[in-house]
């Protein structure tokens, strides 16, 4: 009787385990893995239409044969207009990226600096945003920075200016749409980094002799190093394949991948193109990625992180 | 340097002149005065929130006084930022720098002055050798013990010379055994730099054992200071009496006052004191008497220039080298008496052995407050 008991105990112990575990890698298998291989297939598949595919592999007359075309690739790699694109969807991100630290450094330090009463306060603030749809808080940049929008008005008003400033379809339009959607991915991490500082580090930094600027330079900032690439990563990542506001705010002139992948799928119907246009992509975010997770990885070692 | 040291040997090294911090209506610290001569290692010694490491923060710059003035060589700081003070504090946590290595933490102090990198190698180098940690350069703090730690920090501290040493409660993270051995360590390190160190502890052997001299705080004000055997032998008070090691009180009212002697009635009998005090016949005072200033006899004392009275053993506790007894008097107070063990062969009383509890006159203290 309590031999059987202790089996199942174990039993449950062990699955219940492996079943605590495994539901996060499932998840990942389940929405990230298999379409990713979905995609993978795609863009090594050969089509007619760009829509129906041949099969990659065959089995005819015990022979088996796997078909895998590069020629999307190739022309990927040949034509300027994916290069292009790609590298201004870089740029674009590292803007935003830089942008968004520069804003949300100061901003998450005095939110960790500020009295423990306020924070809550000031993060409620901070994620104020999501409570709204950001389809719709995009959207509302436009009615601010159009030819005969809220900022243009006031300006004309105001007598600064006689015709309104061109802003909305360029890339400033596109860049403060970016920085405004992404700032909370900065500051949010940042934050939870530097509230967690001693604050005694850097009265010892002072006391051995540093000003308050030497300090921060050389005790808070690469203390909170972890939480400059977990911010840099949220808004960087997520800024290379947007779609959604070079469409609403963007111009001609900003060019982004994301947009690319729109058109082959939509409008080229070339399925197999889109599929090469965003494992691309996605081969050049894990690049990134895989530093961060090295560094990460170090770090964890050291006891640092 | 050496110069200055013979010129300022006479005044006093640092002077805390009325020097008040007050936070919102409290007095964190409340009108305190203080000399500190030079190479003295003084202790500022209170329960928490006595104000004492508010004191402290106030003499590295962290806190700003609401009235009053510090002086460092006849020279105020006050006004004078952390970073410019020619003070070094040791912190509670230690506060090393987790992303730099033993050396580099040594090291970041003698940067900030813009000392020459071979004059900082060599002297980052005397300072590990003085701690017994030139193994341990280039480690990170985490790896490294609790006492290692604890090095590294006085290090880092004594690296830049600095004219005072500030420790707050430089003991406290370890644990008891590291303890001892490191508060000798701390003092021979700090004599031998010859360097003036105010400490902040709530320990009192701590205080005791590394201090030159003590001052006692309380709510924000110094009870008493003085060296540690005046403070132990003579409290001024009630509270240092019982504050400091341990203490049997009694109760009672001024019998008789002379110029060498005086005597106090209390519920227990009269007890006879080898001392006089400025005070009037029949106000209310207390005798103070150490545990072990007390002897235990079975026999009634034939010597009567002892203060003698009835007990009862309560309870008893064997410690090795002394025993600690609870006896209770005729009138039904329990006192606690320590013996040492001078010899292998002690007689050692048991719960409800009747016997004679002496104290000579020399060994009581009357408190007025």
């Amino acid at each position: 009787m309590s031999t059987a008991t202790t089996l199942i105990d174990k039993m449950v112990d062990r699955w219940g385990r492996r079943l605590v575990i495994g539901t996060p890698y499932l998840y990942l298998i389940l929405v990230f893995s298999i379409p990713f291989f979905v995609v993978l297939k795609l863009s090594v598949s050969t089509s007619n239409d760009g829509i129906r595919f041949e099969d990659l592999t065959t089995f005819n007359d015990w022979v088996f044969n796997l078909t895998a075309s590069f020629q999307k690739y190739r022309f990927l790699l040949q034509d300027d207009l994916y290069l292009n694109t790609y590298g201004s969807s870089l740029k674009f991100a590292t803007i935003n990226t830089l942008i968004c630290l520069f804003i949300g450094y100061p901003f998450a330090y005095f939110m960790a600096r500020s009295p423990v009463s306020m924070r809550p306060v000031l993060l409620m603030l901070v994620s104020l945003p999501f409570w709204t749809s950001y389809l719709l808080r995009v959207y509302a940049w436009r009615g601010l920075l159009d030819d005969s929008g809220t900022v243009n008005s006031l300006l004309i008003w105001l007598g600064a200016i006689d015709e309104p400033i061109k802003m909305m379809h360029t890339a400033f339009s596109m860049t403060v749409g970016m920085v405004y959607t992404y700032l909370p991915f900065m500051i949010l991490p940042l934050y939870a980094n530097l509230v967690k500082m001693d604050g005694r580090l850097i009265e010892a930094a002072n006391d051995l002799g540093a000003g308050p600027m030497r300090a921060f330079w050389l005790v808070t900032v690469p203390l909170s190093k972890n939480g400059i690439i977990a911010g840099s990563m949220l808004v960087f990542i997520p800024s290379v394949g947007e779609y959604v506001i070079p469409e609403l705010l963007g111009g001609p002139e900003t060019l982004m991948i994301g947009r690319v992948l729109w058109d082959e799928f939509f409008a080229n119907n070339d399925w197999a193109m889109a599929s090469a246009v965003a494992v691309t992509m996605v081969i050049l975010i894990l690049f990134p990625l895989a530093l961060f997770n090295k560094y990460q990885t170090a770090a964890v070692g050291r006891g640092t992180a | 340097m050496t110069a200055n040291l013979a010129t300022t040997a006479h005044k006093s090294f640092v002077r805390i002149d009325r020097l008040t911090k007050r936070f919102g209506d409290v007095a964190a610290v409340d009108n305190v005065s203080l000399d500190i001569e030079q190479g003295e290692i003084f202790a500022l010694l209170g329960s928490s929130g006595c104000g004492k490491s508010t004191l402290l923060r106030m003499l590295a710059g962290f806190e700003t006084p609401s009235e009053g003035n510090i002086s460092l060589e006849g020279e105020s700081v006050i006004g004078m930022p952390p970073h410019q003070r020619p003070m070094n504090m040791m912190f509670q946590s230690y506060a090393l720098f987790p992303h730099l290595t033993v050396w580099e933490n040594i090291a970041f102090g003698l940067k900030r002055d813009g000392m020459p990198r071979a004059q900082i190698a060599t002297r980052v180098e005397e300072m590990l050798n003085m701690v017994q940690l030139k193994r341990y350069a280039k480690r990170k703090p985490h790896q490294l013990s609790g006492g290692q730690q604890q090095r590294v920090a006085l290090a880092r501290c004594l690296a830049k010379q600095p004219k005072l040493l500030l420790l707050d409660e430089p003991l406290g993270a370890l644990d008891r055994k590291l303890r001892e051995q490191t508060q000798f360590e701390l003092v021979s390190i700090i004599k031998s730099v010859g360097v003036t160190c105010v400490l902040v502890t709530h320990d009192q052997e701590e205080a005791m054992t590394m201090a030159d001299r003590i001052a006692v705080m309380s709510e924000g004000r110094f009870i008493q200071s003085g060296k540690p055997h005046e403070i132990y032998e003579t409290p001024n008070s009630r509270f240092v009496a019982d504050f400091i090691g341990k203490v049997n009180l009694f109760d009672g009212v001024l019998a008789i006052d002379e110029p060498d002697h005086c005597a106090i009635d209390t519920p227990e009998g009269r007890f006879y004191v080898a001392h006089g005090i400025t005070g009037t016949i029949g106000m209310d005072v207390s005798v103070a008497l150490r545990p072990e200033k007390i002897g235990l006899q079975t026999e009634a004392p034939t010597d009567t220039s002892s203060n003698a009275f009835r007990g009862t053993v309560v309870d008893s506790g064997y410690y090795g080298s002394f025993s600690v007894y609870r006896v209770e008097l005729a009138g039904g107070r329990k006192i606690q008496v320590a013996i040492t063990h001078a010899e292998r062969h002690v007689e050692l009383y048991r719960r409800g052995d009747a016997l004679w509890v002496t104290c000579s006159a020399q060994s009581l203290v009357v408190l007025i407050s």
